[in-house]
């Protein structure tokens, strides 16, 4: 007679997925708040919008902290172009025409030209990457990206010996994004990364998220994700990737010098000067918790800047 | 009888401070049910912060407003909720006080006196909101009358020290959109300046 032992499966996996972690958010925000059955039902209700997305077996970049709900990552963020409010991306970005869509390459490459996006992603192996992202205001998120790194996409352009530093220019076009039509940032927006960033195997392109296309108000439809650094260096909307020599002059730096550097890698240690930046609130939790160095990515990041003062080098 | 006496007359009425005390109350219920039922954004901890700010600098205007509008339309009936707009704005002002006691310092004491004269904003809206204390303190008739006009007067004139601190403490905070602040700015400078120019046409009428 056979006797079988008990099944080898977790309850995670007998549960739908989307039920287990909506279960998990009632727990915790009833503990949290008297009106918590109100709070939880209502998330329930928005779940149903989720792409469904199957969390795959974590791989060596992975985090494997509970994920922020697709509704908080759509309806939350920064992104100026479509206004300075943090629910306006989401109000306004349905006027982004995505295709066709464009992508310059410029300076220093032997390959540079303009290119179709589904040229660009053409025999790109495609990935899920589950990362933290902290914003320079004091909130963050885990978010499953769908994409690949930034480095094998590089690599076909050829940068010349003298790309020292890459940059990332989003779409100008006030039309298509209306917060373009108020100055409050000097537009186009634009990022830059040192080479050597640029080519960890961290930092990658995305064109997705929960396994999905890349809602317009997250940068569809292809955008920069640097998860060690703070959110604002992550790009969005991009139409020009261009190699250059000098440290390039980036957005935020030139909107307020002293307060966003070149490199604004999380760092608990250095505060932002009208702020602390030592903890931060994760979207969907009461507390807050303690913000960790290189947004806990030191250990793959941290030889980057072996030798730099980050202090000076914010 | 004119319109100015007909609406005197309402605003007169005993009971019509009920629906006007309500009404005040109205933010604070929206942001409050609002995080109960999920209808605020994915950070509502930060929009409760944001909500009981804002609304505490809109009642330091509201409350500023009350002359200017009194002596400009001749609706005296309005002083009677001068007091009860002023002590709104105190108790909006220290809901948004206790909001950052709690939900952004969770009672973290050392922390918090480490933070009030580190960062500009915090130390311009703490002192903000403590130049308040005084004056709610001291709102009732009976201590008006105990501590004499002029004096109860001369004290409560802090209120524009409240109001530009309040201002310049959303002004320093925000990243990079200054709109809004300006526009509170932009309204008080109006309020302030009917006070100065009222007040230097008086001197020159006395001289005169």
């Amino acid at each position: 007679m056979l006797i079988k032992g008990p099944p080898d499966i977790r309850s995670s996996e007998i549960t739908p997925e989307s039920l287990y972690r909506s279960r998990r958010r009632f727990l915790k925000s009833a503990a949290l708040t008297v009106g918590g059955v109100a709070l939880a039902s209502s998330r329930v209700f928005a779940r149903l919008q989720d792409p469904t997305f199957k969390r795959g077996k974590p791989g060596p970049y992975d985090t494997t902290e509970d994920l922020t709900e697709y509704e908080d990552i759509t309806t939350y963020n920064n992104f100026y172009e479509f206004g300075t409010g943090k629910e306006d991306p989401h109000e306004n970005a349905g006027t982004l025409k995505t295709s066709p869509w464009t992508v310059k390459v410029e300076g220093e490459v032997k390959k540079p030209g303009s290119f179709a996006l589904e040229d660009l992603l053409k025999g790109q192996t495609m990935e899920d990457r589950i990362y933290r992202l902290r914003c320079v205001e004091g909130w963050s998120m885990v978010i499953p990206w769908f994409g690949f790194p930034i480095a094998n996409l590089i690599k076909r352009f050829e940068p010349t010996s003298r790309a020292k530093y890459v940059e990332f220019v989003t779409l100008l076009d006030p039309k298509q994004m209306p917060g373009q039509r108020v100055k409050v940032l000097d537009w186009p927006y634009t990022e830059g990364l040192r080479m050597d960033e640029a080519m960890h195997p961290l930092a990658i392109f995305a064109t997705g998220l929960y396994g999905a296309p890349l809602p317009n108000q997250n940068g569809a439809p292809l955008r920069i994700v640097v998860p060690w650094k703070y959110g604002f260096k992550s790009a969005k909307s991009i139409v020009a990737i261009r190699f250059v020599e000098r440290q390039p002059e980036t957005t935020w730096h030139l909107a307020a010098p002293d307060e966003y550097g070149f490199y604004s890698n999380v760092n608990p240690s250095v505060d932002h000067p009208r702020w602390s930046q030592k903890t931060e609130r994760r979207i969907g939790d009461f507390f807050k918790r303690k913000t960790e160095m290189f947004n806990g990515y030191a250990d793959q990041v941290g030889s980057l800047y072996a030798g730099m003062d980050l202090r000076k080098n914010f | 009888m004119d319109l100015t006496s007909r609406v005197n007359a309402v605003l007169r009425m005993p009971w019509i401070k009920v629906p006007v005390a309500v009404a005040c109350l109205l933010p604070i219920t929206l942001l409050v049910t609002g995080a109960f039922a999920g209808t605020l954004s994915a950070n509502p901890i930060d929009d409760i912060t944001d909500g009981t700010g804002t609304w505490t600098l809109r009642f330091i205007l509201i409350t500023l407003a009350v002359t200017p509008v009194r002596q400009l339309t001749g609706l005296n009936g309005l002083i009677r909720y001068r007091r009860m707009l002023g002590l709104f704005a105190f108790f909006y002002g220290s809901l948004h006080f206790l909001t950052y006691l709690w939900l952004d310092q969770f009672f973290d004491l050392s922390s918090i006196v480490a933070d009030i004269p580190k960062r500009p904003f915090i130390t311009v809206g703490f002192t903000s909101y403590v130049l308040m204390v005084p004056l709610a303190l001291t709102s009732a008739d009976r201590i008006a009358r105990w501590m004499g006009g002029r004096r109860w007067a001369a004290l409560h004139r802090t209120v524009y020290l409240t109001a530009v601190g309040g201002v310049v403490h959303y002004l320093w905070l925000v990243k990079a959109d200054i709109r809004a602040p300006l526009v509170y700015g932009g309204i008080l400078a109006v309020l302030l300046a009917y006070r100065i120019v009222r007040a230097w046409r008086r001197r020159f009428a006395r001289r005169a």
